[in-house]
């Protein structure tokens, strides 16, 4: 690990206790979104569309209402038309008309596994029986899948009815839903005044999240018209923001028990099925309990952005950027939104740039409405950045770290959409790498195996947000602190804030027992996304902490009947600064304090954590007859503030890693002309699994962010950008091949070399 | 005075230049004061009293989370951005 400018003498933060939800986990007592059972359920089933783009002309369900056994069937008609509202100020926004009809269809279905219908039935088997009576009369259209063959000329319009913006024009009849520009500095002047320019343009495919556990919803609508909600999700509040406005019910009606999670990397911040079971509960007065299979994750769930990115960076005589230009177009799936103002953010972000222009274009396709995916749409502008950087230094000698430290963005540095950096550590990555152990290693670029193999390095960003975060703590009588959060615990996060109040209070992190709540249980807590939940919510629990020794002084100087400033606090002991004889542990003091129990909580709504940096360096071995690729070594190297429990960051690292070295080698939507995801199972959509890929090296460096008081920065999204292009960079080390196209499978490459013959 | 920075589409339907300068107690009276030099562009920043849905102001490299009663002592630059969160649609 490597630490600057100070290592603080921390007696919690930095160490590396059990979970406090691992025995649950390792066990299989812990329970997740579809293990719930409540008396009287019924299981809910839904119709999906066979076709990616058609108008619904009708839908017969008489049939399927029919069956034994069936208890209700919905269509859209059981829901409230909304209007195209927009929502919100943060990762809430959005229409509520678009987010409603991604629910279920109204008039068109947009994407192939768009819901139309849904059924509540006795068992499984008569729900899917009952869906399958469910006679939908479509009228097929044209779909567009990708994002050249949604915005040609001609091309049919996905959304007839939306307002487009078109750098503040209004558009009607366009797949582009907006075309947004930043531009800084004198552009043509910079490019004008290069020595050297170089272009490409990189095109990635749509990739999934691929989290272990698929979506779930079970609710229960009750005598009151108040709905409870059990789910597999990212941010319960969210959750119920979501369902209220669907079901155009007040959030207070709206109660959201978050379960256990099976991963999410951003795909379960958005509702499915709990609306839907929401209805069918209201229609039935019984829960209801609706689940996804792999195929309807994948066909129906929010998917990674692909595109293409063009990038264009110009440096003078000495190396240094002149200008750069990025012109991006990535695929929102079904509705607007494919994170284009992060992608702009994200796309010159390691560079200081005097002059840059970026037009980003949010396209509008034929599948599944794109979810964030750790990280949302910087891989993909990192994947044409850090490969015109790459063939730079390939052009001129360059050696690529020495190449970045001239360029480098550092405090100061004005980022491509204005704003000057605060404290980021991307400097202090890049010497890590350089000193690293790897990148002073011998390549053997001519192993016996007769293999080729390469060298690549890329860096990526994350820029971390914050939000709202609550904590509520109590002290029990044997002096061990509850801690109440509303965060989801996808990486550790449980473990990550109960760290940061014991810390505080000078106890182990044993001590401090954390609970994930439900709604109506703790204060508003925004997302677990956007690297935000241990920075925001465990600074929630550093006030929160604070608050409850302030208690724990107040109920101290009752019982002594001395003043507080009298009194001091140090690791778990309170006592008189003047009577050493006055002194108690948290137990004695939690053992019946005078005036009630001794509770605090606290609430934060904070800004960025100050943006997060990862270089990677990756050696690859590959095949030249067959193609295959082999990562043979591999290191991620991060700023990542302070890390509060080293395992769970080093974690982050390596799984950030492996899911970008997915999107290199592997990964892909493969589409047929229709529309129709062909490899929509496990076996035909390739992750890469712990036997595909060497131990991951982790070289975290420390560089304390200026917004919080431990330095915490957000880790889990930054080491997902930089593999795709570390990867494409190790591949033309390798073979002399730049390829441009994700992924970079065998017969990608083995067609390269054929070409290149 | 303090540098205010506004999104190119602002800039370029009421023809704004790149970089403009003005004053204000906190982020309500500045962008009224804006209002009087370029007319318009508050339309495109508040909406019902608040910081208009998708918008954000980054104060000195912060974006702030109080909205229009953020107070602008010591303030160098503003720069208004759509904004960005790595959440849902």
């Amino acid at each position: 690990m490597v630490s600057t400018p100070e290592n603080k003498n921390y007696k919690v933060i930095g160490t590396r206790p059990i979970r406090h939800d691992g025995y649950d986990k390792v066990t299989g007592r812990a329970q997740y979104g579809a293990d719930i059972k409540l008396p009287g359920m019924l299981i809910g089933a839904v119709v999906r569309s066979p076709h990616a783009h058609a108008r619904i002309k009708s839908i017969d369900t008489s049939e399927a209402e029919r069956l034994d056994g069936v208890f209700a069937v919905m269509t859209a008609k059981d829901l409230p038309r909304l209007g195209d509202v927009v929502r919100g100020n943060s990762e809430e926004s959005g229409s509520e008309k678009h987010l409603s009809e991604n629910v279920m269809a109204f008039d068109k279905v947009l994407y192939k596994g768009h819901v139309v219908a849904g059924v509540a039935a006795k068992d499984q088997n008569t729900a899917f029986e009952a869906a399958k009576k469910i006679k939908v009369d479509y009228e097929i259209l044209k779909p567009v899948i990708d994002v050249d063959q949604a915005m040609s000329k001609d091309a049919p319009i996905l959304h007839e009815d939306y307002t487009c913006d078109h750098l503040g024009k209004e558009v009607k009849n366009s797949n582009v839903a907006a075309h947004v520009r930043h531009e800084n500095g004198d552009l043509e002047n910079g490019f004008d005044k290069a020595d050297l320019v170089v272009e490409k343009e990189v095109d990635m495919q749509t990739v999934h999240q691929g989290y272990i556990e698929p979506h779930s919803g079970t609710a229960v609508w009750d005598e009151e018209d108040r709905v409870k909600v059990w789910t597999s999700t990212q941010g319960s509040f969210a959750v119920r923001d979501s369902v209220s406005k669907v079901l155009d019910l007040d959030v207070s009606r709206v109660k959201v028990t978050p379960m256990e999670i099976g991963g999410g990397f951003g795909g379960k911040i958005p509702i499915y099925l709990e609306p839907i079971s929401a209805v069918l509960s209201r229609k039935t007065r019984r829960p209801v309990k609706t689940m996804m299979s792999r195929t309807d994750v994948f066909d129906a769930t929010g998917p990674g952005p692909g595109g293409k990115v063009k990038v264009k960076i110009g440096i003078d005589a000495d190396g240094k950027i002149l200008a750069a230009y990025a012109d991006i177009r990535l695929e929102a799936g079904a509705y607007p939104e494919a994170f284009i103002e992060a992608a702009a953010k994200c796309v010159f972000s390691c560079y200081d740039v005097p002059a840059m222009k970026i037009d980003a274009y949010d396209v509008l396709v034929n599948k599944p409405s794109s979810a964030p995916y750790r990280a949302p749409a910087s891989p993909q502008v990192a994947f044409a950045t850090e490969t015109v950087v790459d063939e730079i230094c390939k052009i001129k000698g360059y050696d690529p770290i020495d190449f970045r430290l001239l360029n480098v963005a550092e405090k100061g540095t004005r980022t491509a959409l204005g704003p000057k950096y605060r404290t980021i550590g991307l400097k202090e990555c890049l010497e890590a790498a350089k000193k690293s152990d790897h990148w002073k290693s011998n390549l053997n670029s001519n192993p016996k195996t007769g293999k080729k193999r390469g060298r690549g390095i890329a860096s990526g960003y994350w820029f971390n947000i914050g939000f709202k975060s609550s904590v509520n703590l109590s002290l029990n009588p044997d002096g061990k602190v509850a801690l109440i959060e509303g965060s989801t615990d996808i990486g550790g996060s449980r473990a990550s804030i109960a760290m940061q109040a014991a810390e505080v209070l000078g106890i182990p992190a044993e001590d401090v027992r954390p609970s994930v709540v439900d709604t109506d249980s703790i204060g508003i807590t925004d997302v677990t996304g956007g690297s935000r939940t241990t920075y925001a919510t465990g600074y929630a629990a550093y006030n929160a902490a604070h608050k409850l020794i302030e208690e724990i002084i107040e109920k101290a100087a009752l019982k002594w009947d001395i003043s507080k400033d009298q009194i001091e606090y140090s690791d778990g002991v309170v006592k008189s600064k003047t009577d050493s004889e006055l002194k108690m542990t948290l137990k004695e003091i939690a053992d019946d304090p005078p005036g009630g129990p001794i509770v605090s909580s606290a609430s934060v709504d904070l800004e960025e954590a100050g943006g997060g940096f990862a270089v990677h360096i990756a050696d690859l071995e590959i095949d030249e007859e067959t193609g295959k690729t082999d990562v043979v070594n591999y290191t991620a190297i991060q700023d990542v503030g302070k890390a509060i429990h080293p395992s769970y960051v080093e974690g982050q690292m390596q799984g950030g890693a492996a899911q970008g070295i997915g999107w290199a080698l592997n990964e892909e939507y493969f589409m047929s002309d229709d529309g129709v995801m062909l490899n929509s199972s496990y076996l035909d959509y390739r992750m890469p699994i712990a036997l595909d890929l060497p131990m991951i090296n982790t070289i975290m460096v420390e560089v304390p962010s200026e917004e919080h008081p431990y330095g915490v920065r957000g880790v889990g999204e930054p080491p997902i950008v930089p593999p795709v292009p570390a990867i494409g960079n190790a591949i033309n080390d390798a073979l002399g091949l730049r390829l441009l196209s994700t992924p970079m499978k065998p017969s990608r490459i083995t067609e390269a070399l054929k070409r290149k013959k | 005075m303090i540098k205010i920075f506004l999104p190119y589409k602002i800039r370029e339907t009421l023809d704004v230049p790149t970089e403009i300068e003005a004053q204000g107690s906190n982020l309500r009276n500045l962008i009224d004061n804006i209002e009087g030099m370029y007319p318009g562009v508050k339309d495109h920043l508040v909406d019902e009293g608040k910081l208009r849905p998708g918008m954000s102001a980054v104060i000195d490299g912060k974006t702030t989370r109080l909205g229009l009663i953020h107070k602008l002592d010591n303030v160098s630059e503003i720069h208004f951005l759509p904004s960005i969160a790595g959440g849902r649609k």
